[in-house]
C-alpha cells in the first residue's frame, strides 16, 4: 500500500466516525458541541509550533510565532468558553450547595 | 522519520478527540468530554518539544503565553449572550493560524526546490485560501453579530461577479501553484481568500449567521487536517478531518432545525428572493398595556407559556423572570417556557442562558414538546422573542423565515409581547401576531418591566 493511500484511508475513516459519534446529538447541545469541536481544530498549533520551530528568515519566524498566538488562541480560549457554557448545564443539578463564586 | 512512540502518543490523542466529541454530544458526558478533549489537546502540543530538535523554543512559548493568555481573558470575560460571536473570534483565528501554517510550507517547499508532489502541493493551497476564507469570514460575523455592522443581508450589485471572480482566481492561482510553487502566487492566494471570505457572510442574514460559524468551523477543520498530510502529522489529519465531518454535519442539523438549507441561506439573498423589511418601525396601531393590566392577566391565569428570546438576555432579566415565574408557580399557575431550537443566536444558546439564571431544567420545553399545549395556554408571555413566533414562517412564502418551524403562540387565548420597541426581529420583518387582537403589548426595557411586572403581581 503506498503511503498516499494510507493517508487517504486515515481520511475517510475518520470522516464516517466525525459524522457518527455526533449523529445523535440534541438540539440542546448544538452551541457547545460546535464549541467544543472548535476548540479541538485548535490543534492546529501543533502545527504552527512545528513550522515556526524549523523556520530560518526573521519573515518566517514572525509570521510562525503571529500563527502560534492565534492558534493558541483558538485552542484554550475554545476549551475554556465551552467549559464555561456546559457549567451552566452542570450546575443545576447540584443548586443546593451555596451559591457558586464562580462568575 | 517520527518515532514511533510520537505516533502512539498522537494516536492515544487522536482516540481522545473522538472521546470529547462523542462526550459533548450528550447531556451528562458533555463537560467530560470536553475535559478530555482539552487534556489530549495540552499534550499533544508538547510532544514536538520533546523529539524535535526546535529553534526560538523561548519565542515559541512566549507565544504560546501571549494566546492563552489572550484565549482564557476572552472565553472568562465574554457575556453568555455575546458568546457566538466569541465562538466564531476563535474559530476566524485558528483558520487565519492554518493559512499562515500554510504560507510557511510552501516557503519551504519553494526554498528547498524539492518536488513534493502535486498533491502536497495542492492540500497546501486549499489550506491557504480555505484558511483566509474561514478567518475572514469570521470576522464579519463576528461584526455582525456584535452588530458592529447591519445584521441584515448585505448585497450590491457587483457582488455575485465579483464573488466568481474570486472563486475564479481561486482556482488559476491554485492551478499556478500545483504548476510550480512560487511564494508570491501563495501571498495572492491568501488574499483572495479574504475576500471571498467577506463576500461569502456579507449577504446572509442575520438570523442565518449560527449556521454560517457552523459551516467556517467546519472548513477551519478541514484546512487542519489538509495541513496535517502536509506536515505528515496523523493528529492534525484526524482530528482536523473529525471536526471537518462533524462540523458539516451540524450545520445541516442545524439548518433543519430552521428549515432552511445551507443553499439557500448562502445563496437566497443573492438571488433576490427574499423580502427584506429594511428593520423599520412601522405606525399600524396596536395595542399596549401597563405592567398592572398584564399582571392580572397573568395572575388569574391557569396555565402559562413563557417564550423567552435573546431581547431578554441582552437586557439580563432572565433572573426577575425566574422569580416572576416562582411568584406565579405559588399562586398554583401552571408555567413552562417554551424554547425554540434557535431562540438566543444559536442552537441550543438560550437554554445555557436560562440555566445560568437557575430555571429548573423540568420547566424547559423543546418546541415539538409544548408546540401542541399553546392552545391551552391562557397567557403566552413572549419576552424579547419574535421571529420565533412569527407566523410569517407559516403563511408568507418568500419571507426570510419562511419555512422556519415555529412556536405556535397565536393560538394562546391572550398574547402578552414584551418589548423595547416595535422594530422588528433580528430577520428584519414585521410580525403580524404584534397586530393581532389577542395581542397586547408591555413597552420597556425588559429587565425594568420584568421587575414592575413582578412587584404588580406580587401586590395581587
Amino acid at each position: 500500500m503506498s503511503e498516499a493511500v494510507v493517508w487517504l484511508t486515515i481520511f475517510v475513516l475518520s470522516v464516517f466516525v466525525g459524522i457518527e459519534v455526533i449523529s445523535k446529538v440534541s438540539s440542546t447541545l448544538h452551541t457547545p458541541l460546535m464549541s467544543g469541536a472548535n476548540a479541538i481544530h485548535g490543534i492546529i498549533l501543533l502545527g504552527a509550533i512545528i513550522v515556526t520551530g524549523a523556520a530560518e528568515s526573521t519573515g518566517a519566524v514572525v509570521v510562525g510565532l503571529v500563527a502560534v498566538v492565534l492558534a493558541a488562541v483558538n485552542m484554550v480560549g475554545g476549551f475554556v468558553v465551552t467549559d464555561r457554557m456546559l457549567q451552566m448545564f452542570t450546575r443545576k443539578k447540584k443548586k443546593a450547595p451555596a451559591e457558586s463564586s464562580a462568575a | 522519520m517520527t518515532p514511533t512512540w510520537v505516533q502512539l502518543a498522537y494516536l492515544a490523542c487522536a482516540v481522545c478527540f473522538i472521546l470529547a466529541l462523542k462526550g459533548l454530544s450528550g447531556p451528562k458526558t458533555a463537560r467530560y468530554g470536553n475535559l478530555v478533549g482539552a487534556l489530549a489537546a495540552v499534550v499533544a502540543v508538547t510532544i514536538p518539544f520533546f523529539y524535535l530538535d526546535l529553534d526560538h523554543v523561548a519565542l515559541i512559548l512566549v507565544a504560546i503565553l501571549i494566546g492563552t493568555a489572550g484565549g482564557v481573558v476572552g472565553a472568562r470575560k465574554v457575556q453568555m449572550t455575546q458568546m457566538p460571536q466569541m465562538v466564531a473570534l476563535f474559530n476566524g483565528v485558528g483558520g487565519g493560524a492554518a493559512a499562515l501554517v500554510a504560507l510557511l510550507e510552501l516557503a519551504d517547499i519553494v526554498g528547498t526546490g524539492e518536488d513534493v508532489g502535486w498533491f502536497v502541493l495542492l492540500a497546501t493551497a486549499f489550506t491557504i485560501a480555505v484558511g483566509a476564507v474561514s478567518f475572514a469570514g469570521s470576522i464579519v460575523t463576528f461584526a455582525k453579530l456584535q452588530e458592529l455592522m447591519t445584521s441584515a443581508p448585505v448585497v450590491f450589485p457587483g457582488l455575485p461577479i465579483i464573488f466568481g471572480a474570486g472563486m475564479l482566481a481561486t482556482i488559476g492561482l491554485t492551478a499556478i501553484t500545483l504548476g510550480a510553487p512560487v511564494l508570491w502566487v501563495g501571498v495572492v492566494l491568501g488574499l483572495v481568500g479574504l475576500v471571498v471570505g467577506v463576500l461569502l457572510v456579507l449577504p446572509v442574514g442575520g438570523a442565518d449567521v449560527p449556521i454560517v460559524i457552523s459551516l467556517l468551523n467546519a472548513f477551519t477543520g478541514l484546512t487542519v487536517a489538509a495541513s496535517g498530510y502536509v506536515l505528515e502529522n496523523t493528529l492534525l489529519l484526524v482530528a482536523g478531518t473529525l471536526v471537518g465531518a462533524s462540523g458539516t454535519f451540524l450545520t445541516m442539523l442545524m439548518a433543519n432545525a430552521m428549515g432552511r438549507s445551507v443553499t439557500n441561506i448562502l445563496f437566497g439573498a443573492l438571488k433576490g428572493g427574499s423580502t427584506l423589511g429594511g428593520g423599520e418601525a412601522s405606525d399600524r396601531p396596536v395595542r399596549s398595556a401597563q405592567p398592572n393590566d398584564v399582571a392580572i392577566m397573568l395572575g388569574y391565569a391557569d396555565r402559562v407559556i413563557i417564550v423567552p428570546g435573546y431581547g431578554l438576555a441582552v437586557a439580563q432579566a432572565q433572573h426577575a423572570l425566574r422569580e416572576l415565574v416562582d411568584v406565579l408557580g405559588e399562586r398554583d399557575i401552571q408555567v413552562d417556557y417554551a424554547i425554540h431550537p434557535v431562540a438566543g443566536r444559536m442552537p441550543g444558546h438560550m437554554n445555557v442562558l436560562l440555566a445560568e439564571a437557575q430555571v429548573p431544567y423540568e420547566q424547559l420545553k423543546e418546541m415539538s414538546e409544548i408546540n401542541g399545549d399553546f392552545k391551552d395556554a391562557d397567557v403566552v408571555l413572549i419576552v424579547g422573542a419574535n421571529d420565533v413566533v412569527n407566523p410569517a414562517a407559516k403563511t408568507t412564502p418568500g419571507a426570510p423565515i419562511y419555512g422556519m418551524p415555529i412556536l405556535n403562540a397565536d393560538e394562546a387565548k391572550q398574547i402578552i409581547f414584551m418589548k423595547r420597541s416595535m422594530r422588528p426581529g433580528f430577520a428584519g420583518i414585521e410580525n403580524e401576531l404584534l397586530f393581532d387582537e389577542k395581542t397586547t403589548l408591555l413597552f420597556g426595557d425588559a429587565k425594568d418591566s420584568m421587575s414592575k411586572l413582578l412587584n404588580a403581581v406580587k401586590a395581587l
